[in-house]
């Protein structure tokens, strides 16, 4: 029981540790057990899903220089980690807004080879 | 003794009279709830409206806010233990919305419709565009700023 505990504590602190894009991406390549393409996560990024709302709709059009909440207009900052170092260092918070607003622009959660190519191109983009 | 307490409070109401001057919330309230919006004063809905928002974040407002378990627990108990309080949560607004309730209506019914729709405003939701200090829990009508 106290294993099991330890084991969930282990999990739980790896989960939150700070991280860097490259190392998130390679977690998601990894999942995804097929190769990253920047190419495929621009057009994915850009394209509409179906649902009322595209990424663009908060995060602009350019991921350099960030976008406004499409329904509360708060100003939302920059997704390239080249605009802004805070992106992409702590997996849990990633993890939240991929299933967030994936639910939102798709209506389900992205595949791990879909944040694998957003997060490649995001990491591209200078 | 009650009339002290109440002349002390009219002395100092003017001044803060539309301004959150509650407990602070736990960071976990300020990050979470703040990161698409005004992180709202927890005075300005009632007990139940934020228990029904705590529990449909999934669908909020037509869009995904869910949590993870335990932060949700520990915001939901907090709006449970300090919000509701005050003249502004008597009422349970309209699909829980602020911006339905009738003392907002009130208190905006010298903003048209089509001011709320400007450009640097968008929405009644949007309290930063003209409360420039709304996160702060200033909403004081002297320090309103209309953009054009």
């Amino acid at each position: 029981m106290l294993q099991k505990l330890f084991a969930l504590l282990l999990f739980a602190s790896l989960q939150a540790m700070a991280a860097t894009p490259a190392e998130l991406l390679a977690g998601y390549v990894a999942q995804a057990g097929q190769s990253a393409s920047a190419a495929k996560g621009e057009a994915f990024f850009k394209a509409s899903h179906g649902q009322e709302w595209q990424c663009t709709s908060c995060h602009g059009k350019s991921p350099m220089t960030g976008g406004r909440h499409a329904s509360t207009d708060k100003a939302i900052e920059p997704l390239a980690p080249a605009a802004n170092a805070k992106r992409f260092t702590d997996s849990a918070k990633v993890e939240k807004w991929f299933r967030r607003n994936c639910k939102d622009v798709l209506a389900r959660e992205c595949s791990a080879a879909e944040k694998a190519d957003v997060l490649a191109w995001l990491i591209s983009v200078r | 003794m009650r009339s002290a307490v109440a002349a002390s409070v009219l002395l100092a109401a003017p001044v803060w009279a539309d301004s959150y001057k509650g407990p602070t919330p736990p960071a976990a309230y300020t990050q979470e709830c703040g990161s698409c919006h005004l992180a709202f004063p927890p005075n300005l809905l009632p007990k139940a409206s934020w228990q029904r928002v705590m529990h449909g974040l999934d669908k909020h407002y037509g869009s995904d806010a869910s949590l993870d378990a335990a932060t949700q627990k520990q915001i939901d108990t907090w709006l449970q233990t300090y919000g509701g309080q005050g003249k502004r949560a008597r009422e349970e607004p309209p699909q829980d919305r602020i911006t339905r309730s009738a003392w907002f209506e009130r208190k905006h019914r010298e903003v048209s419709a089509a001011t709320f729709k400007r450009a640097a405003i968008k929405s009644p939701t949007n309290c930063a565009a003209c409360h420039r200090d709304a996160a702060q829990g200033d909403f004081d009508e002297d320090r309103v700023r209309i953009p054009k």
